[in-house]
């Protein structure tokens, strides 16, 4: 399938994050057109320094998720510690207390199948280094929705065991490098429309 | 995009829940929602959600099943220390000036939320002038809430929670142990009336001091939302507390209007005067 322009971007990560994400989200211009959400596995505590460590680093604006937060362009969401973070519509996102997804909230999965409802092939979808399987099956859902998938290359993963899941699920995903992902998403974003008839 | 016949067929299943039972989600957050129902087809091993509500419809031992899917219990005592910590430490001495008070935790669940008041209000004090209401819409949860047992492996969290929320004794002392399980003591549920209540269809039912409605309004709509938090607004006495889940806001609330932020890191608000 050709790439077609997008109307929104999820990504999801875990063992060794920051170390990637920091090459990738401060790469992103603060004209980025997209909203970019963000599941990261992080401990159930309270509090999550994600969004203010890279409101500090990044151009476009960071936020950490409330519930039925709009959604806005050119903003990065992160998914906060303990609730999984869903795409309601494209207006608005909506948070739940649900049980953990293969031992986590927020997980991958949850992000990627709402987003995918919703955005339909206008998604694109990233998988990054990560040690366990969260992500596959959602990737696969954006896919079966026409989206464009991607996962990071093993090899340069901290973590190989999620992109590898991610791969087995979606043999086609094009494979990216921590380096090459911001082109990546500037290229999806710059895009002819999708025609969604 | 979303499968349209799916889309469809999720909303005739709400409606006949609706009409059937008169349990009323539609106007829940769709996507939790959508994300219930599927886990139900799937698990339940319906080909459809359609065949799930045929069945719903004529066999009423289908309807606690359902709303086992549709409703999530999970908590924990003490959840979010910080919290608790700050209602001990700046809504307890509003609390203290009264001589009888009345507390509201609006979907309870298995009971960890209300348990965990009842306690902090034993250590302050104030456990014997106050009435605890605690409600859900799921009975077999409100069972459970009454029965105060949970699985001994879940007690480390929750005494580690009891202490961060700057509890003043051990949580050991509310319970026994045996048998993988830690059964809570009864004279906790002394002051406590446990009441099957649905924020989207019930009324207002007593005039309250503090009001804890957590990770419940997540799963409603932004109208039904302003439905819930209304209900409150007219259950509160003047001055009288809110307490909302970790990532819940009256921000985007019509009837914001009516509270100020008492503590936004915590989410806790206060009703104005008049
Ligand atoms: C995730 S639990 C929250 C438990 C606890 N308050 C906490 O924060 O840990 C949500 C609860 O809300 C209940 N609930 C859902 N809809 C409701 C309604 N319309 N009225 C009252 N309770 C409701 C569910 O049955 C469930 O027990």
């Amino acid at each position: 399938m050709s790439a077609r322009r997008c109307r929104a971007v999820v990504i999801g990560a875990s063992a060794g994050a920051l170390e990637v994400l920091n090459q990738v989200l401060p790469a992103l211009p603060a004209s980025f057109p997209l909203p970019v959400f963000v599941v990261v596995h992080v401990p159930p505590d309270r509090k999550s320094l994600l969004a203010e460590l890279f409101a500090r680093r990044c151009e476009m604006r960071v936020r950490e998720a409330e519930d039925k937060e709009p959604i806005e362009p050119g903003t990065i969401y992160f998914a906060p510690p303990n609730y999984h973070m869903l795409v309601e519509t494209e207006q608005a996102l909506a948070l739940s207390a649900d049980e953990p997804v293969l031992y986590s909230r927020p997980a991958i999965d949850i992000l990627f199948e709402s987003a995918a409802d919703v955005y339909g092939p206008a998604l694109a979808a990233l998988v990054l280094t990560g040690a366990n399987e969260d992500g596959a099956r959602g990737l696969r859902a954006v896919e079966t929705a026409g989206g464009q998938v991607a996962v990071q290359d093993p090899k340069t993963a901290f973590a190989a065991a999620m992109p590898e899941a991610a791969l087995a699920a979606c043999p086609r995903a094009r494979i990216v490098t921590p380096g090459g992902v911001a082109a990546y998403l500037q290229e999806l974003a710059a895009m002819p429309p999708v025609d969604e008839n | 995009m979303t499968d349209q016949v799916e889309e469809i067929e999720i909303q005739l299943l709400l409606e006949a829940l609706y009409l059937r039972y008169h349990y009323d989600f539609r106007h829940y957050a769709a996507t939790s929602i959508k994300r219930r129902l599927r886990l139900a087809r799937e698990q339940m091993g319906f080909a459809s959600i359609s065949a799930l509500q045929e069945r719903l419809l004529h066999d009423e031992t289908m309807l606690p099943r359902m709303l086992g899917y549709l409703t999530v219990q999970v908590s924990e005592m003490f959840r979010d220390p910080s919290y608790f910590k700050a209602i001990r430490e700046t809504v307890i001495p509003h609390l203290r000036t009264y001589p009888s008070l009345k507390l509201w935790i609006a979907g309870c669940a298995d009971g960890e939320e209300l348990y965990s008041f009842v306690i902090l209000f034993r250590e302050e004090g104030l456990e014997e002038r106050t009435i605890f209401y605690a409600t859900d819409i799921n009975q077999d949860a409100l069972a459970r809430a009454r029965a105060g047992i949970y699985g001994l492996e879940r007690i480390q969290l929750f005494t580690e929670n009891h202490r961060k929320s700057g509890g003043k004794s051990s949580l050991s002392e509310y319970y026994s142990a045996g048998y993988g399980r830690a059964v809570f003591d009864k004279s906790l549920r002394e002051r406590v009336l446990f009441a099957d209540h649905s924020l989207v269809t019930d009324a207002v039912f007593a005039e309250m001091n503090l009001i804890s409605c957590r990770n419940v309004l997540i799963y409603f709509n932004r109208a039904l939302q302003d439905r819930a938090i209304g209900l409150f607004k007219d259950s509160l006495s003047r001055k009288g507390f809110l307490g909302l889940g970790a990532k819940e806001n009256l921000r985007f609330c019509a009837h914001a209007d009516a509270f100020s932020e008492f503590n936004r890191e915590e989410r806790l608000y206060q009703r104005r005067d008049g």
